[in-house]
């Protein structure tokens, strides 16, 4: 079984999480024209190489960051998702 | 003896079969360069030299003939999906893998023994209603089974009603076939190299140089190529080659695991799956029993196998035949598995005006290569997508006229 550190409960089984996909920046929804729109709810940049993703610990509701190699399935780094985002994001 | 079979086999005058040229070097430029050497690249170059007269056309891929997810895919071919745009597609698909071997003079190992789909879930027996009466509707052979039937299809499948998920009901679809996948790539392989085209193996694209919206050369690791048009054919790597060429695609990239077991006698005829235990299972022709699931948790381009992805599956499977329990896995591997949000391939025209595309074929590829195979070449022969693959091309997910697809097996939905 693969093992995936946790930020707040340690190492745990990966089939405890789930995948969000790549972190990515949301366009401000009354700004953004109807094809950038389109491009960020559908396009994906699939990459193969090291991304930084949205995970969850779907047993404690625990989301957070973790930088992971597509190509090799290693999981370089995890940590908080206060890390990225210091500031309050409204919608 | 042994001697006289050396000399034999070392004799000139015996020369081995090639199904294909050895190789050359590149030329300088080409009408259509096809990025793929799979069933679907293969099959576009066919129809290219075949019906349209366009034969001054280079294959290229960086591994081998049919090696990617030509040969990683459970060879299953069906129509008995449930939109009617897909419904259509498949259709003529499957028409055409009928008259295949004829059509190239190869042995296909085409075999229409049916697929069984079961439904073990009040929402699975509504969705198998719906598709059986679309089916019906536009000429696909599709009927709901009830576990008397399916007593009658498959003999040995558990019918207990005291397991996990008893089967309530069946798609039975008797369109439903197989094929052997190394046979339809190297087919089209040979009669298309026949007619001109050809096929370089070990030959990497890297690059690819567009100008002002349009392709001018591709680069590849043995030099730089020149082209009116270009094709990308590449399941499991759609998004890292359409980023050549500045495109972004709404595919996800996921392994998909599969198995086989050793060879037995022949008792199951029938392709047998489960849409809610994300198992497919049938039985090939010498005998090995072929067990498929869904899709990985997470994106990945690697296609190593996990044990508990492997549990899970075969403890499903097992759940629906308890009596290959004795089996011993033989072989396993994975795909990659190019998904859409829609379940739907993403064909035809591009951002880039002649670069084609032919991707997103997640879990549904292989049973479409012929008809894909025609349609992109009829869509670069006339520079207008033809009306079957419409439905699929990029900009639905501009237009948000997605193509929803509930009818693909492994799908995780």
């Amino acid at each position: 079984m693969k093992i995936m550190k946790c930020p707040l409960n340690g190492p745990r089984n990966i089939s405890e999480f789930i995948c969000f996909g790549e972190v990515s920046k949301m366009p401000c929804p009354k700004k953004v024209s109807d094809d950038e729109w389109a491009d960020f709810i559908w396009m994906s940049n699939n990459s193969a190489g090291v991304v930084q993703e949205w995970w969850c610990h779907s047993a404690t509701a625990y989301w957070f960051i973790a930088e992971r190699n597509t190509v090799t399935d290693e999981i370089l780094k995890t940590y908080p998702a206060s890390d990225v985002f210091t500031e309050r994001i409204d919608f | 003896m042994p001697w006289n079979l050396l000399k034999y086999g070392l004799a000139p005058k015996y020369p081995a079969r090639r199904d294909i040229p050895a190789p050359r070097d590149l030329k300088k430029s080409y009408d259509v360069i096809i990025i793929g050497a799979g069933g679907h690249g293969l099959s576009t170059a066919y129809h290219l030299a075949r019906y349209h007269a366009i034969n001054n056309v280079a294959v290229l891929d960086k591994g081998y003939v049919g090696g990617g997810n030509t040969a990683r895919n459970t060879a299953v071919i069906r129509s008995n999906y449930i939109s009617p745009e897909a419904v259509a597609f498949y259709k003529a698909s499957v028409e055409m893998f009928k008259n295949l071997s004829n059509e190239l003079g190869y042995n296909q190992m085409y075999s229409q023994r049916g697929q069984l789909t079961l439904a073990h879930s009040d929402a699975s027996v509504r969705t198998f209603a719906l598709r059986a009466e679309v089916n019906k509707h536009l000429g696909v052979r599709s009927e709901i089974v009830d576990r008397q039937q399916i007593r009658e299809i498959v003999p040995c499948l558990n019918m207990d009603e005291n397991m996990r998920f008893p089967i309530q009901a069946g798609l039975w679809h008797r369109d439903g076939s197989t094929a052997r996948h190394d046979a339809v790539a190297w087919g089209y392989a040979m009669r298309a190299a026949q007619m001109g085209v050809e096929i370089h193996q070990h030959t990497e694209v890297t690059g690819i140089q567009v100008n002002a919206g349009r392709v001018v050369a591709v680069q590849t690791d043995r030099g730089t190529v020149k082209c009116n048009h270009a094709v990308q054919a590449v399941a499991g790597m759609s998004s890292v080659v359409a980023k050549m060429a500045g495109i972004r695609l709404p595919v996800r990239s996921f392994p998909l695991q599969a198995m086989v077991t050793h060879p037995v006698k022949p008792f199951l005829d029938p392709l047998v799956s489960s849409s809610d235990l994300h198992a497919y299972i049938s039985q090939t022709a010498r005998g090995e029993i072929v067990i498929g699931g869904g899709s990985d948790p997470y994106e990945l381009y690697s296609t190593r196998s996990t044990l508990d992805l492997k549990e899970s599956l075969v403890a499903n499977t097992l759940e629906l035949f308890p009596c290959i329990a004795e089996l011993k896995l033989l072989r396993q591997w994975a795909g990659i598995t190019d998904m859409t949000p829609d379940y739907s391939p993403v064909m035809g025209t591009s951002p880039v005006k002649n670069y084609w595309l032919d991707a997103g074929w997640g879990t549904w590829g292989f049973k479409a290569t012929p008809i894909s195979g025609k349609c992109m070449a009829e869509t670069l022969a006339n520079e207008k997508a033809v009306e079957l693959i419409q439905p699929f091309r990029l900009e639905r997910f501009k237009t948000f006229t997605l193509s929803n697809e509930a009818g693909a097996t492994a799908a995780s939905h």
